[in-house]
């Protein structure tokens, strides 16, 4: 098998419209001497949501990782292939990681804000970037990303309290506040349910559900259901090969693939 | 017995067993937690002999056995020709006034070996004391006044009752210098006082006039100059091999490295200090300067380590949310990591202050063991350190250096729980949870 060739995952991996936000075509990551994405090519649609799933250590945080090169932090890894954001490859020279990361957002499997006030933690991406020029401006901002992740009722009294004090939901909203703050193109949430409990989840669904007017989404999940209930397309990852990608529906009604089909059913994963 | 029999029975065969291992297992527990309790009542022991021995010890030294002495500043030996000049006044024979003083006191006394001893009752300090006095005040010329100074340190000793009087030439009082100390003591003229000297005073020969002011003062500048040089070199070095240095060999050797500095016997340090500060940068000799420079190489291995460990200790998680929207690695690190990896390397380094504290062996070889009686006044000054001082007053012959060297030691002892103390509070006022 040649390098440069496209795998074709099977289903709808790549958009004819004009709608595409990113377009990934041959990624391979390797991990040290493991490779743990192969020749993965897929296109992520604009104000959609898109999941990834598939069992563990399928390369699907991997590959969530490698959109907003937070791969970089890990010495081990390396990323081949084109990941075109917009028209420019994110790996290329002159792609500074800082900018690109102000224009992809991130939220974590754990919810991981700052060991500081509620305010700072959402103020201090805007402040980094210089995005408010006055106070009351950056109150705006705060206010406003607090409102947009359904967390500020909660939390207006309590702003100079630390963002460590909040319960493991109002912590996870927090930081999609955190990543809204700076106005981001497309945010990355890496199983962002995955240390919540089901009241919590169900907020964080519908936020992800409002979100998509304004943001392209991609949500890592290992809850097929949450998967089913929140995106418009899914893909499926298995051993580092991404398997099928479709929309939604057509994917949980009516699977090509074998592999999909025995994981959403429960077969193993 | 089937296995749903032994399930449902409580007093199975399979649960006997557990049981009896149980005992086994707490028994277990119970001796370790006794070794335990043991190793650190031993180690409180320990401690707490040290400490009372040297309490014990030096306690004495913070009192001084001083002399009444009732002295008439005659004009005519001061200053004879009434100039009011402070050249004369300084120069005058002040020793004259206290001799004359105390022949007045026990005009018995005749002979010349007589006098000789009787003169010796007082410190040589006395007829400073006199001259600080009348500098102070010229009004004084003329009048008699009551004047105590301190008591030659064979007095103080013996009233102090470390060492006995004797016939024989064995002892260091002889019977009738202690026959004299009797009709004073009788008279009220000798009296234990907080020793103030012991604290104001520089170096010196007389253990009644040594103080260890020089030498506070000199750690105290050489831990300035070890804090101001190896913190900041520590922290930065910390910073930059965990969070930006690429993980290759010569990392690897570099941290190799600092870990085998961090075991590198102290006196060598001394010596590269000699041979690197001294002879090639001619820098002076016996100065903090030099002695923060050599105890900065050996304190910043172990800043070095312990700000590395504290930074790692920062979760990754922090990491991750910083450069998740769009922060720099530097701005990371300044403002994420940093702070949550502070106490962390406060406590390193202040441990690594309180070590460079009492470190003696390196700076013996830069010259700060030299004899140095004025107060430094700046890093470039000739000074020494406590530990040293400690080490020089334990070398002395006279009994009163004995409780000297103590309450040195415990002034050390002092400083050391101090900055431990405040090693402790900085970490819990900066600690923070995530």
């Amino acid at each position: 098998m040649r390098r440069d060739e496209i795998i074709r995952a099977v289903g709808k991996p790549f958009l004819e419209d004009e709608s595409v936000k990113i377009s990934c075509r041959n990624v391979n990551v390797y991990y040290g001497d493991k490779h743990a994405l192969k020749n993965v090519g897929v296109d992520i649609a604009e104000k959609e949501v898109t999941a990834f799933i598939g069992p563990s250590g399928c390369g699907k945080s991997t590959f969530l990782r490698c959109l907003n090169r937070m791969n970089d932090t890990i010495k081990t890894c390396r990323v081949e292939g084109e990941i075109i954001l917009d028209g420019e490859n994110i790996y290329d020279r002159n792609v500074d990681p800082v900018l690109l990361r102000a224009r992809i957002g991130m939220v974590f499997q754990k919810p991981n804000p700052f060991p500081k006030t509620i305010y700072q933690n959402v103020a201090y991406g805007p402040r980094i970037h210089g995005l408010a020029r006055n106070k009351a401006e950056l109150d705006e901002i705060v206010i406003t990303s607090l409102e947009k992740a359904g967390l500020f009722k909660e939390v207006k009294d309590y702003l100079d309290h630390p963002g460590t004090s909040l319960s493991g939901g109002q912590q996870q909203r927090l930081c999609i506040a955190r990543a809204i703050s700076v106005q981001p193109e497309l945010i990355l949430m890496d199983e962002p349910c995955s240390a919540l409990d089901p009241i919590a989840t169900a907020k964080i669904e519908v936020l992800i559900d409002e979100l998509r007017q304004n943001f392209t989404i991609i949500i890592v999940t290992h809850s097929m259901q949450q998967a089913a209930r929140v995106s418009q397309r899914t893909a499926f990852f298995h051993l580092g090969d991404l398997v099928e990608v479709g929309d939604t529906n057509s994917i949980f009604v009516n699977p090509e693939h074998k592999l999909t089909q025995d994981y959403i059913t429960g077969r193993y994963g | 017995m089937n296995e749903t029999e032994m399930r449902q029975d409580g007093s199975g065969p399979r649960l006997q067993l557990i049981k009896a291992g149980l005992k086994r297992r707490y028994a277990k527990e119970k001796i370790f937690r006794t070794l335990g309790i043991a190793a650190i009542f031993i180690a409180l022991l320990m401690l707490a002999v040290l400490f009372v021995t040297i309490t014990k010890n030096g306690y004495g030294a913070f009192e001084q056995t001083f002399i009444r002495l009732d002295v008439a500043f005659d004009a005519s030996v001061i200053d004879p020709e009434h100039s009011g000049d402070p050249d004369v006044l300084s120069s005058a024979n002040y020793s004259g006034l206290v001799k004359k003083t105390l022949r007045e006191m026990f005009p018995e006394v005749k002979s010349r070996r007589q006098k000789r001893d009787l003169y010796s009752l007082v410190s040589r300090g006395a007829a400073f004391h006199l001259r600080t006095m009348v500098m102070a005040d010229p009004g004084l010329i003329g009048t008699t006044q009551t004047v105590w100074v301190p008591a030659d340190d064979d007095i103080d000793m013996l009233i102090k009752g470390h060492i006995k009087t004797g016939g024989g030439g064995g002892s260091r009082v002889k019977a009738d210098k202690a026959a004299w100390v009797d009709t004073l003591v009788k008279k009220g003229a000798i009296e234990k006082r907080f020793n103030v000297a012991f604290f104001t005073n520089g170096d010196s020969r007389e253990p009644e006039l040594a103080g260890i002011r020089g030498a506070v003062v000199g750690s105290l500048y050489t831990m300035f100059v070890t804090l101001m040089l190896s913190f900041p070199l520590g922290v930065a070095t910390a910073i930059y091999l965990e969070e930006f240095a690429p993980k290759n060999i010569w990392t690897d050797i570099i941290e190799v490295n600092i870990n085998n500095l961090a075991a590198v016997p102290s006196i060598v340090f001394g010596l590269l200090g000699l041979a690197v500060f001294l002879n090639f940068f001619e820098l002076p000799r016996s100065a903090p300067i030099v002695g923060g420079l050599v105890l900065t190489l050996m304190t910043l291995p172990t800043i070095i380590i312990a700000s590395r460990v504290s930074l790692q200790s920062v979760p990754l998680s922090i990491r991750e949310g910083a450069l998740g929207v769009g922060a720099s690695r530097m701005q990371a690190v300044l403002h994420h990591v940093l702070p949550l990896a502070l106490p962390g390397m406060l406590t390193g380094t202040i441990i690594g202050m309180a070590r460079a504290l009492g470190e003696t062996a390196p700076l013996l070889m830069i010259g700060m063991v030299a004899f140095i009686v004025d107060v430094p006044s700046g890093i470039f000054d000739k000074a020494t350190v406590l530990p040293v001082q400690v080490y020089l007053w334990a070398d002395s012959p006279e009994r009163a250096f004995v409780e000297r060297t103590s309450a040195a030691i415990i002034v050390l002892l002092v400083f050391l729980l101090i900055m431990n103390a405040l090693a402790v509070v900085l970490r819990k006022k900066f600690e923070q949870r995530w």
